[in-house]
């Protein structure tokens, strides 16, 4: 899959430094007294958290079409790093909102848990699409890649499923105005597109009938 | 002595609220504070509030001052439950037609038209009639401290200050076959931009049942913390109906209109599933997308359980009477 070696190019370290910025930038806002953060930080950390998982997981699946489509190949390494930081953000937007909703009244309340992750379509989409996200976190390494052989990539391509759980569970929180979501979705769309074979290779033709046909047969998932 | 200066920049209102409601328990002293608030303040006819803050914070200490016992004290509603600051209040709101990040509404707003403004009273009332805002200040204004809830699951406890709804419609004196009230927000979307949104059906709209509006806890507001509204919350007239999610007490009321058909308000158009037309404070109707069993109160790390009608069933739950409230939700 990468070909890449070891060294670090100045594209990882951006990711690397990239995806720490919404956590910082959380805590710059806290420090400078953000109203939202102040007056109802739960939610808003919620929120910030979730977006930086959509984003981040949104960036992850664009790396393939990215190297596929335009030949890009450097961006390859960062799709390991773009979905595990976007399960790391989807990971703290699901504990804050388990801490938001689970504590009534002083204490734990399983109730208010249960109602919260279940009861709910928006939080259980959510939820289902995490727990798709967790075994691919789990097995974005090189040795369980050799342990699941060709099963790996069917395993990691449950991440469509993800990105679709995950723009239908913003659809679903959203009052009325579906704007946001339906332009997230709408990048998703066409990142899954260009994953269709006859899509990838078309346009692909048209890139080599303009430049000089140096395009590579890399596949992805 | 380095206590007094601090407590009366951070806590002002709590200051006054104390010290005015020291004053109208003591009975006698309450007309004197009136007198003392009209006479100390012309800026504006909801002042004396303000007024009353003033003295608080230029003269009386917090804590020494033998007139203001209260002062040691926060304010608290019926419950028990403190006030939420000033600075909250008027920094997290929910008002679509400026934009929908509710910590952004109240720079959005600044600026927002308040004066001249005029209410056009009207439909099936026998003295129909347009009040201009100093006629309705002419209202005797009262302070009362209700819970706000929110139908996203937050809440709040407001000082408003204003005059029951009641004393505005006997004035117009409604027929007999009003059976509904219903009120719209100033139409005005050069200076209301998400007015210029698509997806809600503007201006907005509410309605509430005539037992409703006649009943003695709906307020007509003008003030919070005993100032005018600001623009974020809803200046210069709003309704407040504390038992009902805060999307029934509409903002910016331009026009009452007394009706014989229940009204569509504009969150019934936009999601008929979501939100019916009574929209009373309920833990066990859930909303089709999230829980209304526990709230948020805003200032507070753990949720709270939601009350009946937000506390306020011994006052309407009769209303209701017969009901079922999740068909009627």
């Amino acid at each position: 899959m990468a070909t890449r070696k070891n060294g670090i190019s100045p594209l990882m370290v951006a990711l690397h430094v990239g995806a720490f910025v919404p956590l910082l930038w959380t805590v710059w806002d806290f420090w400078q007294g953000n109203m939202a953060l102040a007056i109802n930080p739960f939610q808003e950390v919620t929120f910030r958290t979730g977006k930086a998982a959509l984003i981040l997981l949104l960036l992850s699946l664009a790396v393939t079409p990215v190297n596929s489509v335009f030949g890009w190949r450097q961006v390859i390494p960062m799709r390991k790093w773009l979905g595990l930081y976007a399960f790391m953000y989807g990971l703290l937007h699901f504990a804050i909102f388990i801490v938001d909703n689970g504590l009534v009244g002083g204490g734990i309340s399983a109730v208010a848990l249960y109602e919260a992750t279940f009861k709910k379509r928006f939080a259980l989409v959510g939820f289902a699409a995490l727990m798709i996200l967790l075994p691919l976190a789990v097995t974005s390494n090189k040795w369980a890649m050799r342990q699941l052989k060709k099963n790996w990539k069917r395993l990691h391509r449950l991440v469509y499923l993800a990105g679709v759980l995950v723009i239908v569970h913003f659809i679903w929180l959203v009052k009325s105005d579906v704007r946001e979501p339906l332009i997230y979705g709408a990048v998703l769309t066409v990142l899954l597109a260009l994953r269709v074979p006859a899509v990838r290779k078309s346009i692909r033709n048209l890139r080599s009938r303009r430049k000089n046909p140096r395009t590579i047969a890399v596949d992805g998932a | 002595m380095a206590q007094k200066i601090p407590s009366s920049e951070i806590t002002p209102e709590h200051i006054y609220l104390s010290r005015r409601k020291f004053m109208t328990g003591a009975g006698a002293l309450a007309a004197t504070a009136a007198i003392l608030g009209v006479a100390g303040c012309n800026t504006s006819p909801t002042a004396p509030a303000a007024s009353g803050s003033n003295t608080a914070q230029s003269g009386a200490p917090a804590k020494s001052q033998p007139e203001a016992p209260a002062a040691v004290q926060p304010q608290t509603d019926e419950l028990g439950d403190p006030l939420n600051t000033f600075e909250a209040i008027t920094n997290y709101n929910n008002y679509y037609e400026f934009t929908t990040t509710k910590e952004d509404v109240a720079a959005m707003a600044q600026g927002f038209t308040t004066s001249p403004w005029q209410v056009e009273v009207g439909g099936l009332v026998n003295n129909p009639k347009t009040f201009g805002m100093e006629e309705l200040l002419r209202f005797e204004q009262e302070e009362r401290i209700y819970r706000l809830r929110c139908v996203e699951a937050w809440s709040m406890v407001i000082p408003w200050v204003g005059f029951p709804l009641r004393k505005l419609l006997e004035e117009v004196d409604p027929k007999s076959d009003a059976k509904f009230v219903r009120f719209e927000t100033v139409f005005r979307p050069e200076e209301m931009p998400g007015q210029r949104s698509p997806w809600y059906t503007w201006p907005y709209v509410e309605g509430l049942r005539m037992d409703e509006a006649m009943h003695d806890l709906t307020l007509m507001a003008t003030g919070l913390y005993g100032k005018d509204l600001l623009p974020q919350s809803g200046a210069p007239l709003r309704l407040v109906v504390p038992w009902k999610y805060g999307f029934k007490s509409i903002k910016s009321i331009v026009k009452i209109d007394l009706v014989d058909k229940i009204p569509v308000s504009l969150w019934m158009a936009a999601a008929p599933n979501e939100y019916g037309f009574f929209a009373n404070v309920n833990p066990a109707v859930s909303h089709p997308r999230w829980s209304q069993a526990t709230e948020r109160r805003i200032g507070e790390f753990g949720r709270r359980a939601t009350l009946p009608f937000n506390g306020y069933a011994n006052e309407v739950a009769h209303l209701y009477d017969g009901m079922d409230l999740s068909v009627f939700f």
